[in-house]
């Protein structure tokens, strides 16, 4: 379950599970800090993201900080990760949250990940990398109907001179092909030059 | 399409089902397979699946590990290779044409220039994979440096269990036997001299600042090889002992 707790006059986030290395804990509960995690920062900007016991795709896993929240939350997360360094801790982590499924892949073939993932309520993605629109295209079909699309855009990954509000759009365009839309919500002061795009199948 | 558990049960089904593939599709595996009879629920699916996965993972990740971190060595020992036939080349050419104002083969020419092309691109190779495999490490020290270190400790495992005050002269070995030998002063440091931080640091103060960045360092290779995540607070922490050793002297 999810609880707000008080950090520091702030309302934070916070779930109930193994702590990991150097989070803060707080009443019990573990601190998801919106400096520290992107979702977490969605959050605490108001987005909605149902992951009680959500079936979730997490594109993007990094080092596996931000999926051992979401799973700590949902049913079942699928946890893609293609660089060796953090994906090597992110199945550490993976190894303290049973519902966690740790996939050494690259998100832009997700045929290779097809016979492993099943039917998702939630796709979220947090690549940072060029051509972030079209990883979220390309995993759509794992997405049921009515399910839900959380898009971590990083301005600077597309082009380093380009307006941060003119990338958000042009990935919101293209999302749109297979998506619907409902909005682009800025994640600073958390994370500057980074949005996130909600949208849902 | 075949789904895993159609393969077996565990990480070697999983293996196979990635080496397969299929289309993405949103299908209630965890039903089918109960339905299949392969598994009596869905909770025993899941349990199953995060074992095959975990593994298949694991094995997947050491594998790569093991390439990126062989792949570093290699191009950074073939970048030293490279330099010292172009210094060689060079010093020949040099030579030849003080002598005689012209070199009249063409093809030396062609060579050097082949040398030169290759050691770029080997350097090229060097700075895109070193932070990926060792992000703290590359960030503080630069990927060439970071490659050397990780070679002369002959793997990322080595050097991230080694401590400090050997990080710190390596690659000066032949100085630290001469010491051993009681024919010389203990060296200071060894390749992380290259390190501006070394380099550019008054002689009187070299030492500490020696001390100092492979401690970080040190620490930076743990990260690498036992969390895998970038943090820049490493770097800001180094910046700052640098700046107050530097500031003791002047
Ligand atoms: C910003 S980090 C994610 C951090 C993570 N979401 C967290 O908060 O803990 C982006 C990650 O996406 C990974 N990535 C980028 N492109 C990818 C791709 N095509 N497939 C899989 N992972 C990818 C990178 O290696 C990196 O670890």
């Amino acid at each position: 379950m999810m609880r707000w707790v008080e950090v520091d006059g702030e309302r934070y986030p916070a779930t109930q599970g193994e702590q990991l290395r150097d989070e803060r804990v707080v009443d019990g509960a573990r601190v998801w800090h919106p400096r520290r995690s992107k979702a977490a920062a969605a959050l605490v900007k108001d987005v909605e993201m149902p992951l009680e016991d959500a079936r979730v795709l997490y594109l993007g896993g990094g080092a596996g900080t931000t999926p051992s929240y979401v799973a700590d939350l949902a049913r079942a997360v699928y946890a893609v990760e293609f660089a060796p360094s953090p994906a090597k801790r992110m199945v550490e982590v993976a190894e303290t949250r049973d519902r966690l499924f740790p996939i050494f892949a690259d998100a832009r073939d997700p045929s290779e990940y097809a016979p492993v993932v099943e039917e998702v309520d939630i796709l979220y993605q947090d690549v940072a990398t060029r051509g972030q629109a079209e990883v979220a295209v390309k995993n759509a079909p794992f997405l049921r109907d009515g399910g839900r699309a959380y898009v971590v855009v990083k301005a600077r990954s597309e082009d380093v001179t380009a307006e941060p509000a003119e990338k958000y759009e042009e990935v919101a365009d293209r999302l749109g092909d297979v998506f619907d839309v409902d909005r682009t919500v800025d994640l600073s002061p958390f994370y500057d030059d980074h949005a996130v795009v909600v949208a849902r199948r | 399409m075949t789904p895993w558990f159609e393969r077996g049960t565990d990480a070697d089904a999983v293996e196979r089902a990635f080496d397969e593939g299929g289309e993405p599709a949103a299908r209630d595996l965890p039903e089918q397979a109960v339905e299949e009879g392969v598994f009596g629920t869905r909770e025993e699916y899941y349990d199953a699946l995060h074992e095959a996965t975990v593994e298949a993972a694991r094995r997947r990740v050491d594998d790569a590990v093991d390439t990126a971190e062989r792949d570093v060595i290699n191009a950074v020992r073939t970048l030293e290779s490279l330099n010292e036939q172009l210094n060689e080349v060079d010093e020949r050419v040099r030579d030849w044409r003080d002598e005689t104002g012209r070199v009249p083969v063409e093809d030396v020419v062609e060579a050097r220039e082949a040398l030169e092309e290759g050691r770029d691109e080997t350097r090229g190779f060097i700075e895109e994979r070193t932070p990926e495999l060792a992000p703290n490490l590359s960030n503080l020290a630069g990927p060439v440096l970071a490659a050397r270190l990780v070679a002369l400790a002959g793997g990322l495992d080595e050097l991230a269990r080694m401590p400090s005050s050997t990080v710190q002269v390596l690659g000066a070995e032949d100085a630290l036997f001469r010491h051993l030998r009681g024919d010389a002063p203990p060296p200071k440091h060894g390749v992380i001299y290259v390190h501006p931080y070394v380099r550019e640091t008054s002689a009187d103060e070299r030492g500490s600042a020696a001390r100092a960045l492979a401690g970080k360092l040190t620490i930076a290779a743990r990260v690498d090889r036992y969390a895998g995540d970038l943090r820049p607070e490493l770097a800001d922490e180094l910046d700052e002992k640098i700046e107050r050793i530097r500031g003791r002297d002047g």
